[in-house]
């Protein structure tokens, strides 16, 4: 188990920006408590403090997995953001769709079909204004 | 006067012995038990007192602690006294708690290669003097080590055998044997540390150097060659046209587990920074390279058609040189189209100009 290099951090963060935004600086530093990022065995988690020094008493082949699981990183060094990472994203996504089809669906479907609904408010539009492309 | 009369003083007098006493002397229902040589003092009277006390018991504990150290104490002041350097100390007796080990129990060591063998014959060691008489000296002296009995690299006469070569040193050939056989018992000695660890010692393949060595065995022995210098090869040069060996670097260290978290705070937060500085909405530059790039290759694509139509009227066609690959390189173009054609009319004219020589 160690920390992530600056290298690694900075993939992962450009990975999880996708999704919310600079709103990862409510991951990283949060009024509720210390939590950090630890890699172990190539699994990115995200654990608080107090729960990292329990952690930290385990023997590194016996430790399964502790905190949450944000993801992965592959053989090549890419980052793989897992669903386990949900609970933590959600509250800061950028924006919400509905699957308007099922996964399956989503592949054998034609290029001009409709694949995810994005249900906006009204005031949307001018809030994103300079993030919309 | 009315100054503090006698009595009053001895009064007061009276009143501080008692309280002091109250201090020293401290009631118990059951007695502790004492280790002095350890400085432990057991209490097992029931805590009905921290029970009572509610969610913070600070007082109380402290009031428990000071009882039992004063007792504890009043023990020490009974223990023999003596004078070491102008301090009075008090001689501890043994002590009686046996502590549990400080670290685990060590794993039986796996049997050398001669225990095994010993073990299986059932040789038991045969009980030896550790002196022996030698006559040579008139002394007692060791069976073996320093200054040992029969010592044959110490004798100052020696016959050469009939069947040895008269030229031959007989006393350096009896040091050699003695030095091969010092490094055959520490290369045994290795081996078994080896298989007690349940690790290899490092293989001396192709070291010694045969007439039949491989390509891998030959640069390894010359990579190990290479770092036994004094300075470990740091200073050794290479030959004019030798490449640097890789994997030859430094090993990662990462940061440590518990670093300090505010300073990992910080150092996120800065790079998110910075991330969200450089993030442009749109890479312009990429855009319009992918935009022309694109345009280049619909065109491409026309002009084969065509070329391939007019191919026939025309005879060969030409080398077409690549035209369109060698304009769709990365061009720092404007904000949205500035088409440049004047590539295309080169390369026309190029081709026509070529064509007529």
């Amino acid at each position: 188990m160690r920390p992530l290099t600056e290298e690694e951090t900075r993939v992962m963060f450009e990975k999880i920006a996708k999704y919310i935004g600079e709103n990862l600086q409510l991951l990283v530093d949060r009024p509720d408590g210390t939590y950090c990022f630890r890699l172990h065995n190539d699994r990115v988690y995200y654990v608080s403090e107090k729960m990292l020094k329990l952690a930290a008493n385990i023997a590194g082949d016996k430790l399964v997995s502790l905190g949450t699981c944000f993801g992965k990183f592959t053989k090549t060094h890419k980052f793989r953001l897992h669903v386990t990472a949900l609970d933590y994203l959600a509250p800061y996504a950028k924006g919400f769709g509905v699957a308007a089809k099922s996964t399956q669906d989503c592949r054998k479907v034609d290029p001009m079909a409709i694949v995810v609904f994005h249900q906006a408010d009204i005031g949307e539009y001018i809030r994103h204004e300079e993030t919309l492309t | 006067m009315e100054g503090p009369s006698v009595e009053e003083l001895l009064a007061k007098a009276e009143q501080d012995e008692v309280e002091k006493l109250q201090r020293i002397t401290v009631h118990k229902e059951l007695e502790l038990e004492f280790d002095l040589g350890n400085l432990l003092a057991s209490d097992r009277n029931p805590p009905t007192v921290l029970r009572q006390a509610g969610p913070a018991p600070e007082a109380e504990l402290r009031a428990l602690a000071r009882d039992n150290t004063q007792l504890l104490i009043n023990q020490l002041w009974q223990l023999p006294t003596e004078r070491v350097e102008e301090a009075v100390v008090a001689r501890l007796p043994e002590p009686t708690t046996r502590l549990p080990r400080e670290k685990p129990v060590p794993k039986p060591r796996p049997l050398t290669r001669w225990q095994q063998f010993a073990r299986l014959k059932g040789i038991r060691p045969k009980k030896k003097t550790n002196l022996v008489w030698d006559e040579v000296s008139g002394q007692w002296q060791r069976r073996w080590g320093y200054k040992r009995a029969r010592d044959d690299t110490k004798e100052w006469l020696i016959e050469v055998p009939e069947s040895a070569d008269p030229l031959e040193d007989q006393f350096a050939k009896r040091i050699q044997a003695k030095k091969e056989r010092v490094a055959k018992n520490e290369l045994n000695r290795l081996r078994n540390l080896a298989r007690a660890h349940k690790t290899q010692l490092p293989s001396t393949a192709g070291m010694h150097p045969t007439g039949h060595q491989s390509k891998e065995e030959l640069g390894r022995a010359m990579q190990v060659a290479k770092v036994s210098t004094a300075s470990v090869g740091r200073f050794q040069e290479r030959l004019p046209k030798e490449k640097a060996p890789r994997g030859s670097g430094k090993k990662r260290k990462f940061q440590p587990l518990f670093g300090d978290f505010a300073a990992e705070k910080k150092n996120q937060l800065e790079l998110l920074r910075i991330m969200n500085s450089k993030k442009p909405k749109l890479d312009v530059t990429r855009a319009t390279n992918k935009q022309m790039r694109e345009e280049d290759q619909e065109e491409a694509a026309k002009r084969k058609k065509m070329g391939k139509r007019k191919g026939g009227r025309q005879g060969t066609g030409g080398k077409r040189k690549g035209g369109p690959h060698s304009q769709g390189g990365k061009r720092k173009g404007g904000v949205g189209g500035k088409r440049q054609s004047w590539p295309s009319g080169l390369g026309g004219k190029g081709k026509g100009g070529k064509r007529r020589k």
